[in-house]
């Protein structure tokens, strides 16, 4: 069963297909990476999925219903969740205001609990913005938890993360594993082949490749385009 | 005490105070403190969309003369009594609040802020063409006799002080509850990050929406009771003049705090006051202390103690 699937998804910015008729499908409760070099597409990808980006051409499944024409806002409410590239919480709130907007609930007992997956529990009153990076990424990473998401969408989530919160966000997405279907956007290869049940290569608005992760560590074409030759 | 306790604490014992205040002032000051208390509650219907949803509109006199033209011509025009001309004055602001929301939300920044200046232009304009029946500049007087609710005389400084409380309190608990609940902390967050809170799943169009009838209405309301407490109508509260002075009150007092509007009008009143008893050049002192406060307090002056002293304040 399919919960996600686009056809034909294409971006065009002036000139440039930055995605190029994409036709992708993601089954429930798997966990699926998307890599590429810099430029590739990926964002641009999971914006249009997502609605942050109105599609050029194509159109985005999700769950069975066509969401093309749908605003961001009304497919967040069929089920998906998505946190930012470059970190997007609410600077000047505390942890606890944070975490309550992305729950929809004021519930001390239901915060808590979404902090304390990521470890943060014991700094609900503290202002976000004066957390370290690294703190911020995990709380971004609680609040798309804390939606409950049928789809949880991460770009870039380990950015900026240290060693050990890195070994503690792959245990809490093998938590969530199969409950939620994840789609990641990852550099950090070592996360991605740890985590991803699947792999699809993007390159230049286009699928390269698609398999598991040790398919994908033997295509030449990947290995040319993206993993170099080493 | 929970921070929800020391909120409503807070907001009783304020009002609490001000009843008291009630029977110890001299007149003067009674007359003086109605006035502010109108005000204030224009100023707080201001800040729901300025300071809590970071939306800054240089029109909102439209929607306070909403109130108080449509108040104030169903009593004089239509001998319409209070209670109901209070309503048609509610009804008038919340109708505009709603038509200019949906076509200045479809800008935003400083588009936003120049869409409502120039709606309260032509709302302005036309209290001044319908002259015939707005009374133009001069605006109109409404009859001393009609300004009553079940037999007490608004008139009667007392009766009117307890008015205007009854009016800002409201507004008060209204706008302080509604900043405890979900829906008004979308709108702080609307205001933190925008883009965020759509990812969210927040519908930021109606909530933003929802924002502007709001705060407009309750500008209406103050309007109206402007209207109804000192009898009088004209088209200076549709003027720039008075879309400029709310966000002054607002920006002084403390945006986005709940007691800050009141704080901002008493502030700027009495500084008026007391200059003006010092040199007829009041505005060249009103405007150094203005100057000296944006300088030194930039959060206002319930900002400020928040920020320095008390987190908690809602």
């Amino acid at each position: 069963m399919m919960l996600l699937e686009t056809k034909g998804l294409t971006r065009i910015y002036g000139g440039l297909r930055a995605v190029d008729t994409v036709d992708y499908t993601l089954a429930k409760g798997e966990i699926h990476a998307l890599i590429g070099p810099n430029g590739a597409g990926k964002s641009t990808f999971v914006g249009m999925v997502s609605g942050r980006i109105p599609a050029s051409e194509g159109e985005v499944w999700f769950d069975g219903e066509n969401v093309t024409a749908l605003p961001a806002h009304a497919r967040i409410q069929r089920g998906m969740a998505y946190t930012f590239q470059i970190t997007a919480i609410y600077a000047r709130l505390s942890l606890f205001d944070n975490v309550a907007l992305a729950l929809g609930q004021r519930d001390k007992a239901k915060v808590r609990a979404a902090l304390d997956r990521v470890g943060l529990a014991n700094r609900m009153e503290q202002i976000a913005g004066d957390l370290a990076y690294g703190h911020q990424r995990l709380l971004e990473i609680a609040m798309g938890v804390a939606q409950t998401p049928r789809l949880l969408i991460l770009d870039e989530p380990t950015q900026g993360l240290a060693e050990s919160e890195i070994e503690e966000f792959n245990t809490l997405i093998r938590e969530l594993a199969g409950d939620t279907t994840i789609l990641l956007i990852e550099h950090n290869m070592s996360v991605v082949m740890a985590l991803a049940d699947e792999i699809t290569v993007l390159e230049t608005g286009k699928i390269l490749a698609r398999g598991t992760p040790a398919e994908i560590h033997a295509n030449a074409d990947v290995q040319n385009a993206y993993l170099g030759t080493g | 005490m929970s921070l929800d306790t020391r909120s409503v604490t807070l907001h009783l014992g304020l009002i609490a105070a001000l009843i008291v205040l009630g029977f110890v002032l001299p007149t003067y000051h009674q007359g003086n403190l109605a006035r502010i208390l109108v005000l204030a509650t224009y100023a707080v219907g201001y800040n729901v969309l300025f300071g809590y949803t970071g939306l800054l509109s240089l029109g909102h006199a439209m929607f306070f003369a909403a109130g108080m033209y449509g108040c104030g011509l169903a009593m004089h025009l239509g001998g319409v009594t209070v209670i109901p001309a209070l309503v048609i004055g509610l009804i008038c602001a919340a109708a505009l609040s709603a038509v200019v929301a949906l076509l200045a939300l479809r800008t935003i920044g400083v588009a936003f802020m120049i869409v409502t200046l120039m709606f309260a232009q032509s709302v302005y304009l036309t209290a001044l063409y319908l002259g015939e029946w707005t009374g133009g500049d001069e605006g109109f007087v409404i009859a001393q006799a009609s300004r009553q609710i079940a037999g007490y005389a608004l008139t009667d400084p007392l009766t009117r002080y307890y008015a205007a409380l009854s009016l800002f309190a409201i507004a008060l608990l209204i706008t302080a509850r509604m900043m405890q609940m979900s829906f008004g902390r979308v709108l702080i967050g609307v205001r933190e990050n925008e883009e965020r809170t759509r990812m969210l799943g927040y519908d930021v169009f109606r909530h933003k929406l929802a924002a502007v009838v709001i705060s407009g209405t309750i500008a209406g309301a103050a309007g109206a009771g402007y209207a109804v407490l000192f009898g009088y109508v004209g088209a200076t509260f549709a003027s720039v003049q008075y879309s400029i002075f709310p966000l002054l009150w607002v920006l002084l007092g403390g945006m986005g705090t709940t007691i800050g509007p009141l704080v901002g009008v008493a502030f700027m009143f009495y500084l008026i006051d007391y200059a003006s008893g010092i040199t007829n050049a009041y505005m060249l002192i009103a405007g150094a202390v203005l100057v000296l406060l944006t300088l030194f307090a930039r959060a206002g002056i319930v900002g400020e103690i928040r920020n320095r002293w008390a987190p908690w304040l809602p």
